[in-house]
C-alpha cells in the first residue's frame, strides 16, 4: 500500500470543500497530480495543492492507497467522503461530512468532527477518536435510507439526531448522546456506552439500540418485556428488553410482529 | 428570421405519408415552406432521421403536486444537480426535474410541446408560473373536472349546457386547454377517506356515479367542440382485476361522435392504460390484461390512449387520484404527501421504486410495452411514461429501444430475476412486432397532435405547418442494433428547431426559443344560472374571492389561444 | 373623490386574506382607509403614508451616519459586492413577489449566492419534517367546508393569524359544516393557556418540551397499546379519550406553529405529528397544516422548489450545482460559522429575528439591505435600498400557507421615482452581467 501525506500549509478563509481528498480520487496519481485536484471555497476554485503540502504517491487503486492528513483541518469539509476502499487517517479535528457516503475502506479521525459525518454510510470502518456533532451516521435530508452498513465508532460524545433513518450497520458511541438517537430507524444496531438525553428510538420501526448508561426520559411508546444476558461490544451484562415504538407501524414475519428493541443495561 | 434548408435527411411524416424518403425540408419565418432562397442556411441531414417536433400528450411537469414532489425529495437531486456549459441554468432532479431541466431535456429528446396533465383550477396560477419558467417547449395544462362540485351537481341534473358553460368559464379563468378527469367521483369520496372503485359506485352526498360523470363530461366536451377530447385517468387504477372497470369506462364512449373543427376523431382519451390493464384478483395471481383492453380499443375508432410505460427506475408517483396514493403508501410505507383542494380535486405523492427484481414491477413493465405493441392504429396510441409515475420522461429513449427492437426487449425480459414468472403472467415474450420509425412518428408526433386538435400546425412537416423539427443521428438504413445505441441516438437530437429557430444543436441547448402557452377560449351563450352559481359558491364555500381566482395575463406572456364558438348550440 | 379598491390581498401573514377593501385618494397616492383587515394587516397599509419614509438609497459613512445616494450608485455598489464575494448569503424574500424572487435566483446563480428565506428561522423545521415523512394536508377551504375536529397545537392564531379562526378554522359555516363553530370540536394543545386556547372546547396543557412524547403517546393510544400514567403532564385517560375522539371525527385537522417548530427536537415534533395524522387516515380523514407566518415565505419555497428542487437554504455558491442542508446552508449557521463573505438581505428583517451572534457576524461583512422601511437590519447595513411595498404599491404573486397562490394587487402608486423589487433586481442583474463580462469588479 502506498502512502500519501497531506500537510496543511494554508488555512482557508471560508471553509474548504475537499471532496477530492479521498483514496478514490487519489488512486493512480502522483503528488503533483493530486495537488491539481480541485478544492472549493464558494465560487473560488483552487486546488488541494494550494492548501496542502503533498508528498508520496497513491497506489494504482483506492485499495492500495493510504492517506495521512496532518495539520489543522477544522475548516475542511468532505474529508474521506464517498471513499470506497483504502485507508485514511486525519490527525486533526475536521469539519462537516467527514466520511459521508463512505462505502468501504478505513477512515480514522484523531480529533473531533462536526455534523453530518458518516452520513448515509454504507460500508467500511470509520473511527472518530474524539467527539462528533449532530447527524452522525444519519440519512441525507428526505432520504429514508440512512446508514446501511459498516462500523462507525465514536470514542467521545455525539450530538443530536445520531443514526436517524438507520437501516443497517453498526454505530457505537462510547460517550453520551444528545436527543433523538435512532429516530425512524428501520434496521441496524446502535450501541451507546454512555447516557442519552431524551427521545431514544422515536418512531423506530426495526433495529436494536443498546444503552449502557441512562436515558433521561424513556419514550412512552416503549414497554419492558423481560431481561436477557448478552455480550455487547465485548461487555457481558444483563439487559432489560424494551419493545417499541408501540406507536409506529411494524413489519410482520410469519404472522408475528417484528418489534424494535431498546436494551437497557441493568 | 433566418431561412433554413434541411438537406438529404430521411423524413418520417405521417401527415404526408412519407416513410423515410430523402427529402429536403425548408424553413422560413417559423414555418415549413416549399422552398427557400439561395441564402438559406443548409443543414446537412445526410444519414439522419428528420421528424416533426414530438408532442407529449400526458405528463406531470408543472404545478403544485409536481413541485411538492420536487421540494420534498431533496434526495432526488442531491447528487444530480449540475450546470452544463453554455447558456443553460442549473439542472436538478432525477424523477422530477426542475423546470429548467424539464424544458432542456424535452428539447434534447426532440419534443416541442408538453401537456401538463392535471391542473387543479384553484392552483392554476401556480401551474402557469411554472410553465412560464420552463424554457423552450410549448406547454398547455388540463384542468381537472371529474370531482368538481359544480360539474357533479349539473350532471346529476342532466344539465349539459350548464356543465359546458361552467367548463368554458374555468378554461378562461385558468387558461386551461381541455377536460381532464381523474378517478371520477373517487377523489371527492377521498375527501371523506373513501373511494369509488367501479364506475357504478355512488359518490358520497352527491348521489352520482363515475359513469354518469364520464358520460356528462364527454357530452359537454362535444357540446363545446373543444380541440382535445375528454381525457380520463380511470377509476381503480393500479389494482389487479381492474381491466373490467377499464373496458366498462371505455364503453361509455360508444355511439358518441366527435364534434369539432380541429380534425379530432376521438371523444375519449384514456391515459396511462398500462395501469388499467391488469387481470387477476391480487398481486399473487396478477396477469396482463393488455390484450383484452387493446382488443376493445382497436375496435373503437373514437378512442385514443397513451401507454404509461414503466421504466424500472426509482421515481415519484403523483396523481390527483388521492385515494390511490394513500393505498400505495400503505404498500411501500414511503413518505406520503396529500393535498385536498376545496370543491375541486385532490392530489397525492409517494416515491416509488420499480425494482426489476420484483415480478410485479417487471410485469407492469411488460404490460406497458404490450399496450403499444398490440395497438393496431399508431395514430391512436401514444407513448408516455405518465411522467413521473411510471418513470421519468427522460427515459423515453429507453422505452423506444424496447419497442423498436425485439432483441433489446427480450434481453431485458429474459434477464429479470423472476423472468419465468413475468413471462407466464404476460404475453410479451410472444410478441414479435417492432415499432418502425414511421410508426414512432405517428405515436409521438402526428397522433398526439391530432388527438390534441393541433394537427393543422403541429406533428408534421407539411408546408404551412409550424417549423418544429427534430433531427436525430439515426440512419434508418443502418438502424442501431443495441439498446445503448438506440438510446443514445434518441436522447440527444442532432438539431431541434422550435418555431423555425435552432434551439438544440448536437444535444446542446443553444437558444431558449419562444415559449408559448396554449389555452382554449370557448365561447358559450350567456348563462345567468351558471354565473349565479359561481358567485354563490365563491361567496360561501371557496377560501379565495372570485376576483382573485383568474390567472393574470402576465403569467403567460406568449399565449397561443385557440378559440371555439359554441354560442350557436343553444 | 376617494375610491375603493376591492378584493385586496393583505400583505402581512400567511393567511393571505383577499377580501380587503382599501380607500385611496383621488390621485392614487394615499391610503385613506382599510376595511376587513385585522389590526396588523391594517397597520401594513398605514405604513405606506407614514412621514419620514426613506425614498432614496442610503449609504453608511465612516462616522455611522447615512448619506443619500442614487439608485445607480447603490446598484453598482451591490453588484460589485456580489461579484467580488466568494460566497454570499442572500436571505429574506418573504415579503416580496415570486416574480422578484425569480430574478434574485438568477443573480444568485451567477454570483454564487446562498438563497435562504424566513423558513430558516420559522417553519424550516416543518419543511425538514415534510422532506422526511411527507404530509397529508388540504386547502383552507376544505377545513371551512368539512372539518368537525380542529386541533391547534403550539400555535396561537388569535395573535399571529388574527382572521384565521373566522375565515377558515373555527367559525365559518361551510358546505358540510352548516352549524359553524357549534358543529366543530376545537382542541388547543399548548404549554400555556393562550387566547386561542380560550376559544377551544378542550385545552390540553402539555409540559414544555414534551410534545414529542405526547404525540408518541397519542399514536400509541390510537393503536390501543398501554401508556404510562401521565405523559408530558397529561393523564393517560385523557389521552385515550382524545385519541378516540380523533378517530370518530369525520374530518380532522391539526394546525401547528412555533410551539412545535421551535422547541426541543424541532422537526421531529412535526414529523411525529404528521405521522399521527397519517395514522388517523386509517380510521377517518385527517389533515395537518403549518401555520406559516411570513407573508410569502411559502412562495419563496415554491419558486426555489421549481427552479432548484429545495424549499429553502439553497446553496448555489459553487454556481454549477444546487445543494441544501439544514444546519449547513441555513443562514444562522452560515453567519455563526462566518462561512459567507457578504450579506444581501431583501424583504425581511433578520436583525429583528436572528440570534445576536449571527447578526454580530453579519455586521462585520459588506451588507446590502433592500426593504421599504428602516428596520434593525438596515441599521447594520452598508447600503439600504428602499423599494415599493409589494402588495400595496406594486402587485406580484404570493403563496398562502396552504400553497394557494394569489396575485396581489397594487393599491396606490409608490413614491415618485421609487423602484419595485423586480425593477431593482433586474438592474442589479444587468450590472452583474456587465461586471462579469469585464471579468470581475
Amino acid at each position: 500500500m502506498n502512502t500519501v501525506t497531506l500537510t496543511v500549509k494554508k488555512q482557508p478563509e471560508l471553509y474548504l470543500e475537499c471532496e477530492n481528498a479521498n483514496p478514490d480520487a487519489f488512486a493512480g496519481k502522483k503528488a503533483a497530480d493530486i495537488a491539481k485536484l480541485g478544492a472549493y471555497q464558494g465560487k473560488e476554485i483552487s486546488t488541494l495543492g494550494d492548501f496542502f503540502t503533498i508528498t508520496g504517491e497513491a497506489g494504482a487503486t483506492a485499495a492500495d492507497t493510504k492517506i495521512i492528513v496532518n495539520g489543522d483541518c477544522t475548516k475542511m469539509k468532505y474529508l474521506g467522503a464517498k471513499m470506497t476502499a483504502g485507508e485514511m487517517i486525519v490527525n486533526s479535528a475536521c469539519d462537516m461530512y467527514t466520511g459521508s457516503w463512505m462505502k468501504g475502506g478505513k477512515l480514522t479521525v484523531n480529533g473531533d468532527v462536526h455534523s453530518f459525518c458518516g452520513l448515509a454510510m454504507a460500508g467500511g470502518e470509520f473511527t472518530i477518536n474524539g467527539n462528533a456533532g449532530n447527524y452522525l451516521g444519519a440519512a441525507y435530508r428526505g432520504d429514508w435510507r440512512g446508514m446501511s452498513g459498516g462500523v462507525l465508532r465514536v470514542k467521545g460524545n455525539a450530538g443530536s439526531d445520531v443514526a436517524s433513518f438507520m437501516i443497517g450497520g453498526t454505530l457505537i458511541v462510547e460517550g453520551d448522546v444528545d436527543i433523538h438517537l435512532g429516530t425512524h430507524m428501520e434496521g441496524g444496531t446502535i450501541i451507546l456506552k454512555g447516557n442519552a438525553n431524551r427521545r431514544v428510538g422515536g418512531q423506530l420501526v426495526k433495529g436494536e439500540i443498546y444503552v449502557f448508561g441512562k436515558i433521561n426520559v424513556m419514550m412512552p411508546g416503549y414497554k419492558p418485556v423481560g431481561e436477557k444476558e448478552m455480550e455487547v461490544d465485548g461487555t457481558k451484562a444483563m439487559f432489560t428488553d424494551f419493545i417499541g415504538d408501540l406507536g409506529e407501524r411494524h413489519p410482520k414475519r410469519k404472522g408475528e410482529v417484528v418489534w424494535g428493541h431498546i436494551y437497557m443495561k441493568n | 428570421m433566418s431561412e433554413y434548408i434541411i438537406k438529404n435527411g430521411h423524413v418520417f411524416d405521417a401527415t404526408q405519408g412519407i416513410k423515410g424518403d430523402k427529402k429536403d425540408i425548408c424553413v422560413k419565418d417559423g414555418k415549413i415552406v416549399d422552398k427557400v432562397g439561395s441564402s438559406a442556411k443548409v443543414i446537412d441531414a445526410k444519414d439522419k432521421t428528420v421528424m416533426a417536433g414530438a408532442l407529449e400528450v400526458h405528463a406531470h411537469v408543472a404545478g403544485p403536486k409536481v413541485n411538492a414532489g420536487r421540494w420534498y425529495r431533496p434526495e432526488d437531486k442531491h447528487f444530480d444537480s449540475h450546470k452544463k456549459p453554455g447558456i443553460t441554468r442549473i439542472e436538478g432532479g432525477k424523477s422530477i426535474p426542475t423546470v429548467f431541466k424539464t424544458g432542456y431535456e424535452y428539447a434534447r429528446l426532440g419534443f416541442t410541446f408538453a401537456m401538463e396533465a392535471a391542473m387543479p383550477p384553484l392552483y392554476a396560477r401556480h401551474v402557469h408560473e411554472e410553465i412560464h419558467d420552463t424554457p423552450i417547449i410549448d406547454e398547455a395544462a388540463l384542468p381537472v373536472f371529474g370531482n368538481n362540485w359544480f360539474v357533479m351537481e349539473y350532471i346529476k341534473n342532466n344539465e349539459i349546457e350548464n356543465t359546458a358553460a361552467y367548463i368554458a368559464w374555468i378554461l378562461r379563468q385558468t387558461k386551461g386547454y381541455g377536460i381532464k378527469c381523474v378517478n371520477p367521483g373517487g377523489t371527492e369520496a377521498w375527501a371523506w377517506g373513501l373511494n369509488c372503485l367501479t364506475i357504478h359506485d355512488q359518490v358520497p352526498y352527491f348521489e352520482i356515479t363515475p359513469a354518469e360523470i364520464i358520460t356528462g363530461l364527454i357530452k359537454a366536451n362535444e357540446y363545446l367542440g373543444l380541440p382535445h377530447s375528454f381525457h380520463i385517468h380511470q377509476n381503480d387504477l393500479g389494482n389487479p382485476g381492474n381491466y373490467k372497470t377499464t373496458i366498462d369506462s371505455l364503453k361509455l364512449a360508444e355511439g358518441i361522435k366527435a364534434t369539432n373543427n380541429f380534425g379530432r376523431e376521438q371523444v375519449m382519451h384514456s391515459t396511462h392504460l398500462q395501469f388499467h390493464a391488469y387481470k387477476g384478483t391480487n398481486w399473487g395471481d396478477f396477469e396482463s390484461g393488455a390484450k383484452e383492453v387493446m382488443d376493445y380499443v382497436n375496435k373503437q375508432k373514437n378512442l385514443t390512449i397513451d401507454t404509461g410505460n414503466v421504466t424500472l427506475d426509482e421515481t415519484t408517483t403523483m396523481t390527483a387520484d388521492g385515494p390511490f396514493e394513500h393505498h400505495l403508501h400503505g404498500l411501500n410505507h414511503l413518505k406520503w404527501f396529500n393535498v385536498d383542494v376545496e370543491l375541486e380535486t385532490a392530489a397525492g405523492i409517494v416515491p416509488f421504486i420499480y425494482d426489476p427484481n420484483n415480478a410485479v414491477f417487471a410485469s407492469q413493465w411488460a404490460v406497458g410495452l404490450e399496450i403499444a405493441l398490440y395497438a393496431k392504429d399508431p395514430m391512436r396510441c401514444f407513448i408516455t411514461t405518465d411522467h413521473p409515475n411510471a418513470g421519468p420522461f427522460t427515459r423515453y429513449p429507453r422505452v423506444y429501444s424496447w419497442l423498436m427492437s425485439k432483441k433489446v426487449r427480450d434481453e431485458r425480459l429474459n434477464t429479470f430475476k423472476k423472468a419465468d414468472k413475468v413471462i407466464a403472467a404476460t404475453n410479451l415474450a410472444n410478441i414479435d412486432r417492432e415499432i418502425t420509425l414511421y410508426e414512432l412518428s405517428q405515436m409521438t408526433r402526428a397522433g398526439p397532435a391530432k388527438c390534441l386538435g393541433l394537427s393543422k400546425d403541429y406533428g408534421g412537416l407539411k408546408p404551412g405547418m409550424n417549423a418544429d423539427i427534430a433531427i436525430y443521428n439515426i440512419n434508418p438504413d443502418k438502424f442501431p442494433s443495441s439498446g445503448a445505441e438506440i438510446e443514445k441516438a434518441f436522447a440527444n437530437v442532432a438539431y431541434l428547431f422550435k418555431d423555425g429557430k435552432i434551439c438544440v444543436e448536437g444535444g446542446k441547448v443553444v437558444d431558449m426559443g419562444k415559449k408559448n402557452t396554449f389555452w382554449v377560449d370557448a365561447k358559450v351563450p350567456e348563462n345567468k344560472q351558471v354565473m349565479h352559481d359561481i358567485r354563490e359558491k365563491f361567496l360561501r364555500y371557496y377560501s379565495v374571492n372570485e376576483a382573485n381566482y383568474p390567472v393574470p395575463e402576465s403569467y403567460a406572456p406568449h399565449q397561443h389561444i385557440i378559440s371555439v364558438d359554441a354560442t350557436t348550440k343553444a | 373623490m376617494p375610491k375603493e379598491v376591492t378584493d385586496v390581498i393583505c400583505p402581512f401573514c400567511g393567511t393571505l386574506c383577499d377580501d380587503l377593501i382599501i380607500t385611496v385618494s383621488d390621485d392614487n397616492k394615499t391610503i385613506l382607509g382599510v376595511k376587513n383587515a385585522c389590526a396588523i394587516g391594517a397597520e401594513k397599509f398605514n405604513h405606506q403614508r407614514l412621514p419620514g419614509r426613506v425614498k432614496r438609497p442610503r449609504m453608511r459613512q465612516a462616522d455611522g451616519t447615512y448619506k443619500e445616494i442614487t439608485y445607480d450608485e447603490a446598484i453598482d455598489w451591490t453588484a460589485k459586492m456580489l461579484v467580488k464575494s466568494r460566497k454570499t448569503l442572500m436571505y429574506g424574500w418573504a415579503s416580496t413577489s415570486c416574480q422578484a424572487m425569480s430574478i434574485g435566483h438568477e443573480i444568485a446563480e451567477k454570483v454564487g449566492g446562498i438563497v435562504d428565506n424566513c423558513a430558516t428561522v420559522c417553519h424550516g423545521s416543518s419543511l425538514i419534517a415534510i422532506e422526511d415523512v411527507g404530509v397529508p394536508s388540504c386547502t383552507l377551504g376544505e377545513i371551512k367546508n368539512r372539518a368537525d375536529c380542529v386541533i391547534f397545537w403550539g400555535c396561537n392564531p388569535a395573535h399571529a393569524h388574527p382572521r384565521h379562526m373566522s375565515r377558515y378554522s373555527i367559525f365559518p359555516r361551510g358546505f358540510f359544516t352548516v352549524k359553524g363553530h357549534k358543529g366543530r370540536k376545537i382542541y388547543a394543545v399548548d404549554c400555556r393557556y393562550t387566547d386561542t386556547a380560550k376559544c377551544a372546547d378542550e385545552f390540553i396543557q402539555v409540559q414544555q418540551g414534551f410534545d414529542y412524547e405526547l404525540l408518541n403517546a397519542f399514536r400509541t393510544a390510537v393503536r390501543g397499546d398501554a401508556l404510562p400514567d401521565t405523559v408530558g403532564g397529561v393523564p393517560k385517560e385523557k389521552i385515550y379519550e382524545i385519541a378516540e375522539a380523533f378517530k370518530t371525527a369525520r374530518f380532522g385537522i391539526i394546525f401547528f406553529g412555533m410551539g412545535l417548530t421551535h422547541t426541543m427536537g424541532r422537526n421531529h415534533n412535526i414529523d411525529i405529528a404528521i405521522n399521527l395524522t397519517r395514522d388517523m387516515n386509517e380510521y377517518t380523514k385527517f389533515a395537518i397544516m403549518a401555520m406559516r407566518g411570513h407573508w410569502n415565505v411559502t412562495g419563496s419555497g415554491q419558486v426555489l422548489g421549481w427552479q432548484y428542487g429545495f424549499p429553502y437554504a439553497v446553496d448555489l455558491s459553487r454556481r454549477d450545482q444546487a445543494r441544501h442542508q439544514t444546519g449547513e446552508t441555513t443562514s444562522v449557521d452560515l453567519l455563526n460559522r462566518s462561512e459567507v463573505e457578504a450579506c444581501f438581505y431583501i424583504a425581511t428583517d433578520p436583525g429583528a429575528h436572528f440570534p445576536v451572534d449571527a447578526m454580530i457576524s453579519s455586521s462585520r461583512k459588506p451588507t446590502v439591505t433592500i426593504d421599504p422601511h428602516i428596520n434593525c437590519t438596515t441599521e447594520i447595513s452598508d447600503i439600504h435600498i428602499p423599494v415599493a411595498m409589494v402588495g400595496v404599491e406594486t402587485g406580484g404573486c404570493a403563496y398562502r400557507m396552504d400553497n394557494v397562490p394569489i396575485e396581489t394587487r397594487k393599491v396606490v402608486e409608490p413614491p415618485e421615482g421609487m423602484l419595485t423589487d423586480e425593477e431593482l433586481l433586474t438592474k442589479i442583474n444587468k450590472r452583474v452581467d456587465e461586471l462579469m463580462a469585464k471579468g470581475g469588479a
